[in-house]
């Protein structure tokens, strides 16, 4: 349990890597990284915050702390205003940009 | 017990009418059972035996997502704790196992959900199979007997003495391919069968790389990719994905090649995905990542090309 938050904090099933493609910290890096690619095309940003929590933020300088990727994507769909589909056409072409 | 020294619990889910009950009191009455206990939402069909016999109400508790299939039941967790509790008193025979009926209404994900995420009910209990019962007579109607059947990892065409069952077999292995398929008559199934722990090889039965299957609006898709996926880029995809359009997605299931020496096992129903497993070997000579869609408006190429993209912006972030 995080004191700061009172959030309960356990490894979502995307957070994990039974196959340690990566190590801990190097793989959270990579992931915000990663995850900026596409939240970019939306104009929001996620930034790591000491480790165990994400902060999501828009262009308007709203901001709300996430607990993993699961919880990402209800509040990036929340903050953007409308529903964010990774099939999206425009989406597949800037991530190949 | 598992290899993690959990209780194995065997999910029981069918359509109204499809032989559940029958099938559960055939499995009690044979000696490779053990001692079983048993949570149902009807008592009084079932023949007990020595097995321990609950009921519960079905009572959910919706999660601030608000999403229907991460819900916590309630009642079912309470069910669990409880059964531990007054088995570590002795006021209880000690179980091998837990059997869970649910009700023929039911969506079987909120009970997958509560089984991976209650803390201490994932702590001490290991779900190790979904099992299906699809009456041979009636086959497949409704929306909730589609997602029961999504669920699966063993689905049981059951009163096969009233109807054959061949050409629903063949239906169902192609609406679920990442399940086997058992037919009985009078719940007649040998446990060891039904019961084996969720397959941690890719079923002979996946369908080929170009075979996807309709069923109404439901569908069957495999999205198939030559070489290692970057397991960070799939993370995001999938989470991406379900998000957007968890609600017509019924089921994933699959083998990854993440580069490693054995692939990586996905399973999911609905929002539901259960951690990660990395298997030693590949069980054959095909190492190319293979997963399983089934579900609502599923488009093959769709979603490759957009995995695919994801995959691609990994190497260059």
């Amino acid at each position: 349990m995080c004191a700061l938050c009172g959030v309960l904090l356990e490894q979502h099933w995307a957070e994990q890597d039974p196959a340690e493609q990566r190590a801990g910290r190097r793989a959270r890096v990579f992931r915000v990284k990663l995850a900026n690619r596409v939240l970019g095309h939306f104009g929001l940003r996620l930034d790591d915050w000491s480790g165990r929590m994400y902060v999501l933020s828009d262009r308007k300088g709203r901001t709300t702390v996430v607990e993993n990727l699961g919880v990402l994507w209800v509040e990036a769909e929340r903050l953007a205003g409308r529903p964010l589909d990774p099939l999206d056409p425009a989406l597949v072409a800037s991530l190949d940009g | 017990m598992t290899a993690d020294g959990k209780l194995p619990v065997a999910l029981v889910t069918g359509f109204l009418g499809s032989g559940k009950t029958t099938l559960i009191a055939s499995l009690l009455g044979h000696p490779a059972m053990g001692e079983t206990a048993v949570i149902v939402n009807e008592i009084g069909e079932i023949g007990i035996d020595h097995h321990l016999l609950r009921r519960v109400d079905e009572r959910t508790v919706l999660l601030k997502s608000g999403c229907v299939c991460c819900t916590l039941r309630g009642d079912l967790a309470d069910e669990l704790r409880d059964l531990l509790s007054r088995r570590e008193r002795g006021e209880i025979p000690a179980f091998d196992r837990v059997v869970v009926e649910t009700t023929g209404l039911a969506d079987p994900a909120p009970v997958v959900y509560t089984l991976l995420s209650e803390p201490v009910v994932k702590h001490h209990y290991e779900l190790q199979s979904v099992v299906t019962t699809v009456d041979a007579q009636h086959g497949l109607s409704r929306e909730e007997s589609f997602r029961q059947a999504a669920a699966a990892d063993t689905l049981v065409v059951t009163k096969t003495d009233v109807a054959p069952a061949s050409a629903l077999a063949r239906q169902l292995a192609r609406l679920n391919p990442a399940a086997r398929v058992l037919e009985a008559s009078f719940g007649a199934v040998e446990p060891d069968v039904l019961l084996a722990p969720v397959d941690h090889r890719p079923e002979p039965s996946m369908p080929d790389s170009h075979a996807d299957h309709s069923h109404g609006d439901v569908t069957a898709v495999t999205v198939e990719l030559d070489g290692p996926i970057d397991w960070t880029a799939f993370g995001i995809w999938l989470t991406m994905l379900l998000q957007a359009r968890g609600s017509e997605i019924y089921r994933v299931k699959g083998l990854l090649d993440v580069g490693a020496a054995g692939p990586l096992l996905l399973n999911g129903v609905q929002h539901v995905v259960h951690p990660p497993v990395h298997l030693d070997a590949w069980p054959d000579d095909d190492r190319g990542s293979r997963i399983v869609f089934i579900g609502l408006h599923l488009e093959r190429d769709e979603l490759a090309r957009s995995l695919a993209a994801f995959d691609r912006a990994a190497r260059n972030p």
